[in-house]
């Protein structure tokens, strides 16, 4: 048996106390990376500090998706959402991926879904934004 | 012409499209046999051989030398994404105005016919194993089509969205009509791997691969390999009449990589680099955006065309939809933009696109561009970009 039944798709998604995302931000210059950093791209700078970021956002860019590699299933929408001045990438889901149904200007808050289970019965989980 | 100038004096370029008979090889021996002859002269001239390849197994300069001569020169094997090309011809012009080098070849050849659509994709975990994160996102599954897409046309599709947003008036129907002026200019152009003309409902109409962006609207994966002389303008006083006035300038030969700017590690920022590139280009060869007679730009789609109407300063901060729908980016426009057709139809053989573009340039200054000629062509400026992200501009004129 193991104690963790659940475990993110990527390690800034965090699902305690409720699913939310964070970010390495630098402590000299408070830029934010969702992933490892070495130093810091925009001031050099080695010192981070972790910062949630709001789950709520405005969808800035996004594309249907209606061929992808394979075994990606189509179509989805592919978005850049600003969560507060942070830019975070992720789909659009929970709607219609049709232009009538996704719009630039729209407001999104973050989700999350089942990519199922492994053989020690841990269950994975994604995000994504839905229609706010 | 001052000594320290830098001319092209011979290039070349392929047909683009599928040649299922050439190998890689075959096609940059071809280009860079073309471009020395073109220029007047052999590899026995050459002090330095820039070779462009990215989807080969490497060493790719190397294995050209052994078809077009081998006389020891150093070769730089250069890869750059798209901007691979750009990057030879650039290195070979450092070589030449560092002094240490008369004269340089720049390749750039690839195979890319049936390739498909690049980028994305990941292997899955199988069936039952365990969730293992991995990488500097900690990711324990593809997250290609989970988190956002990796795919080109995706991600130019978002590029183009966003200036939408920024802007406004960026729609569909805008992007299919950016598509339609190219491959209507692709029609005059022999060297295009299609030549097409669509109507703006076919474009609409076509199988659509990434919102806004369809097939057409979309760069061709195709084969081709093109090639450059370049020398300075103290050994060009030395040679014949013709080839000095078939020389053409290179007034501005500029490489950027994309400055850190918030959401560039979620978005690629396509903008701020090409920005950058450009108006150093502009100080560089003492040219401004007005006095373009031709411009070759980086339509890998037809979202990108507009955003980089912007970042080259062909028009106002904003104004690129504006500028589109005043007819000037058209081969009778004010700023004809793509008169090859673009990558869209002429065809995107990655690492040959840097100079073919430059060929395109250098066809019109010369005079020598037959059916689609822009009359009276002085100055040009040919753009790549490579995700990741390099891009380079070059300004091109006609002294002689």
């Amino acid at each position: 048996m193991t104690t963790s039944t659940a475990i993110p798709l990527v390690s800034y998604l965090r699902l305690e106390p409720s699913p939310h995302l964070v970010a390495n931000e630098c402590t000299s210059c408070g830029a934010r990376f969702f992933d490892r950093r070495n130093a810091c791209a925009s001031c050099f700078a080695t010192s981070f500090r972790e910062v949630d970021i709001p789950t709520d956002g405005v969808v800035r860019s996004f594309t249907i998706v209606a061929m992808a590699a394979p075994g990606v299933p189509v179509p989805f929408v592919a978005a850049i959402v600003d969560c507060g001045g942070t830019s975070v990438r992720g789909n659009v889901i929970n709607t219609d991926p049709t232009p009538e149904k996704v719009s630039l200007g729209m407001k999104v808050r973050l989700a999350t879904y089942s990519l199922g289970t492994d053989d020690d019965g841990v269950e994975a989980i994604g995000f994504g934004f839905e229609p706010a | 012409m001052a000594s320290d100038d830098i001319y092209i004096l011979g290039i070349s370029m392929t047909k683009f499209g599928k040649h299922t008979d050439l190998d890689i090889v075959d096609l940059g021996a071809q280009a860079a046999m073309a471009a020395l002859a073109d220029g007047g002269v052999s590899m026995r001239d050459m002090g330095i051989l820039a070779a462009g390849n990215l989807m080969g197994a490497g060493g790719y300069g190397q294995q050209l030398q052994k078809q077009i001569g081998q006389t020891g020169i150093p070769v730089y094997n250069v890869s750059n994404a798209c901007a691979t090309g750009a990057t030879a011809l650039r290195t070979a012009i450092m070589a030449v105005k560092s002094g240490e080098v008369k004269m340089g070849l720049a390749v750039g050849a690839e195979k890319l016919a049936g390739a498909g659509l690049l980028g994305g994709g990941g292997t899955a975990k199988k069936d039952g194993k365990k969730w293992e994160p991995k990488g500097r996102y900690g990711a324990i599954a593809p997250t290609d089509g989970r988190i956002g897409t990796d795919t080109m046309p995706g991600t130019f599709a978002q590029v183009g969205m966003e200036y939408g947003h920024k802007y406004g008036g960026a729609s569909f129907e805008l992007f299919a009509r950016i598509s339609e002026k190219n491959h209507a200019h692709s029609v005059l152009n022999p060297m295009a791997a299609y030549q097409k003309r669509f109507t703006l409902e076919e474009i609409m109409g076509d199988i659509m691969i990434a919102y806004p962006n369809t097939r057409p609207m979309c760069s061709a994966n195709c084969d081709g390999a093109a090639a450059a002389v370049v020398t300075s303008g103290e050994v060009l006083k030395t040679l014949s009449p013709d080839q000095q006035r078939r020389a053409i300038k290179v007034s501005a030969s500029v490489l950027t990589t994309d400055p850190y700017q918030e959401a560039c590690q979620i978005l690629p920022d396509v903008n701020t680099l090409t920005r950058n590139a450009a108006k150093q280009a502009y100080e560089k060869a003492g040219v401004g955006p007005e006095d373009l007679d031709l411009v070759e730009l980086h339509d890998c789609f037809a979202t990108a065309e507009l955003v980089h109407y912007d970042n080259l300063m062909l028009c106002p901060e904003g104004g690129a939809v504006d500028f589109f729908m005043s007819g000037a980016p058209w081969r009778d426009g004010k700023t004809p933009v793509n008169v090859s057709g673009g990558l869209q139809s002429k065809g995107h053989p990655i690492s040959a696109t840097g100079i073919a573009n430059i060929w395109e340039i250098c066809h019109h200054l010369r005079g020598e561009a037959g059916d689609r000629q822009i009359q009276g062509a002085k100055v040009g400026l040919a753009h790549v970009i490579g995700l990741g992200s390099a891009c380079g501009v070059h300004i091109l004129e006609k002294v002689g």
